[in-house]
């Protein structure tokens, strides 16, 4: 099944076609409606009424995670608030949060590209959808159920969290399709052990994961464990939020949805296209979104096209599973985590440049993060109920900048290596 | 009547406790009295020792991260109720003990209590009008 068939499967020849005029019209629309747009085009002396092939759009500076942080909250809007319907924020605290905003066709179009990889995943409007992401700020719950909605699937909209009673659900309200992380679905599948459920006998078909990086092995795993065909899908706030890209069944790739999203994948050092079929940084031009256009977006995400079209007959490009990031940013239980924010806790209780390793393991299928502090005398006590209330507050100051909960480990004063790149602060020992 | 304590943080690692006594030692520094305290993860090592200073210089040099505190050293005769009395006294006071430990002198007629308090003042205070012993730094430290 294909949802929107018409579009879909378009040729090559008129997806370009499509793009251009939509992209003309996006140019045109940031250049009176964002300052941030308008002065840098203004710099460039750039008129987008004279843009007339996409190639030109390599000329134009890129929007980074930083401009979005320095237009905090409403400075990227291309519309007046009040044709704002709806608002989110990406994960991070106040001060590396972003706001974007969706006007109410924003919404309605966002629905129909949610629907589209519903459809492609296999979920019909026969189908009882269960979506175990967040409801809030993050835009996988809401954007999801929303999607479900349009589709005419049935949606148990339970949030994430409570596993027991995910199960209990899944069982009484005979799910056929969950939306989850990845690493939340290997966690069901062992509470199912725990409480003697066996998934065969559930009547779930369908598993659409996303928001954490994952692999074909996890992807095996799921499929096994839950019987079930699980797609990987991708977004992200800043550009709209799931949608953006889906798996069909074949399960080789998601086809990005190419008329509302241009992508480039970009070489993250040279900031050149990589050859086609190659592994770079993707880069997102919105092309109908009106709240809240980006041009140029860099995701930071590393992916690579798959240049074979794909049997399912859409014509839509595929990229490859995303395969890790071209900054420090960690995802770690759907939070994005950066060692930076570590690094300014660390430095306010200190009062010094701190010294710290992060390392991320999974347990459980679940992620478990211990920050390693090296000691210094600002730190230290001769008495055991000061130090463990150091390392309480350490703890609690943590967890409140990343929103995610960490382990803190005290260690001897130049134990841990010395780095000049910040990455190499962080052992990520996850196997995914 | 204060005496000045080392504290060294240490991680839970087998030869560390070796290693800063064999410091100490290369700089024929004498250790007076030791205690350690302890979690699963990290220690806390504290020390009395003769050469304050430079016990604290030398670990430092050797990367330790080194705290230094005021005690109190109580001597009391060494024999059975010695440190009931010195304990009881404390109590009357409403004193707040933070951490203590104690050891025999060399002579071995009296043991020495040392005393981390909150407040070290009013401890000094209570515990001399209730008649004990508090000894001076320069005694600890040529015990």
């Amino acid at each position: 099944m294909i949802w929107d068939h018409g579009k879909e499967t378009m040729a090559r020849g008129d997806i370009v076609r499509l793009q251009l005029e939509r992209l003309r019209t996006t140019l045109g629309r940031v250049a009176i409606h964002v300052p941030f747009y308008r002065n840098r085009f203004k710099d460039l002396g750039f008129d987008p009424s004279t843009f007339e092939s996409i190639d030109t759009l390599r000329e134009l500076p890129f929007t980074t995670k930083q401009d979005l942080r320095d237009n905090y909250p409403y400075g990227m809007f291309a519309v007046p608030l009040r044709e704002v319907v709806r608002i989110h924020s990406s994960s991070g605290t106040t001060g590396m949060a972003t706001v974007v905003g969706y006007t109410r066709r924003d919404v309605e179009v966002w629905s129909n590209l949610v629907a589209r990889i519903l459809t492609s995943a296999g979920v019909g409007a026969e189908d009882v959808i269960q979506i175990a992401f967040g409801y809030g700020l993050f835009t996988g719950g809401f954007g999801l159920h929303y999607g479900a909605e349009k589709l005419g699937a049935s949606v148990i909209p339970i949030s994430a969290g409570n596993t027991r009673r995910q199960i209990q659900i899944m069982q009484d309200f005979k799910t056929t399709a969950l939306v989850c992380t990845p690493s939340y679905a290997l966690k069901m599948a062992d509470v199912m052990m725990d409480v003697g459920v066996n998934p065969s006998g559930l009547s779930l078909k369908y598993g659409l994961f996303g928001a954490e990086p994952w692999s074909e092995k996890m992807r095996e795993e799921i499929s096994d464990r839950l019987g079930i065909i699980a797609t990987d899908n991708y977004g992200l706030s800043e550009v709209m939020g799931p949608g953006v890209a889906g798996e069909c069944q074949e399960c080789n790739g998601l086809h990005v949805n190419e008329d509302h999203f241009l992508f480039e994948i970009l070489n993250p050092d040279t900031l050149e296209p990589v050859k086609p079929g190659d592994v770079g940084e993707l880069v997102i031009t919105t092309l109908t979104k009106e709240a809240f256009p980006v041009i140029r977006y860099r995701t930071r995400d590393l992916t690579r096209q798959i240049l074979e079209p794909c049997p399912c007959g859409r014509t839509f490009a595929r990229i490859q599973r995303i395969m890790g990031r071209s900054d420090d940013m960690l995802i770690i239980k759907g939070v994005n985590v950066f060692p930076t924010q570590i690094e300014s806790v660390l430095f306010d209780i200190e009062g010094t440049q701190p010294h710290y390793n992060l390392i991320v393991e999974r347990e459980n299928n679940e992620d478990k993060v211990t920050v390693l502090v090296e000691v210094v005398e600002s730190i230290f006590f001769d008495q055991m109920k000061k130090q463990r209330t150091m390392v309480d507050t350490i703890k609690k100051r943590l967890a409140s900048e990343l929103g995610v909960g960490v382990n803190v480990k005290l260690v001897e004063e130049r134990s841990l290596e010395r780095y000049n790149g910040k990455s190499s602060r962080v052992i990520d020992k996850r196997e995914l | 009547m204060r005496v000045e304590q080392i504290a060294v943080f240490l991680e839970n690692k087998s030869g560390r406790l070796a290693e800063i006594t064999s410091i100490l030692a290369d700089k024929s520094i004498n250790i007076r009295a030791l205690s350690v305290a302890d979690t699963a993860d990290f220690g806390i090592l504290r020390l009395i020792v003769d050469k304050v200073g430079e016990a604290e210089n030398v670990l430092r040099d050797n990367g330790f991260t080194v705290g230094k505190t005021n005690v109190i050293a109580v001597e009391v005769p060494d024999r059975t109720g010695g440190l009931a009395t010195v304990l009881k006294s404390i109590e009357k006071q409403k004193l707040n003990v933070e951490y203590m430990y104690a050891f025999v002198n060399k002579t071995g007629e009296n043991a020495v209590l040392i005393f981390r308090f909150d407040n070290m003042d009013r401890a000094i205070e209570s515990l001399q009008k209730d008649g004990f012993t508090i000894l001076k730094s320069e005694e600890v430290y040529s015990l």
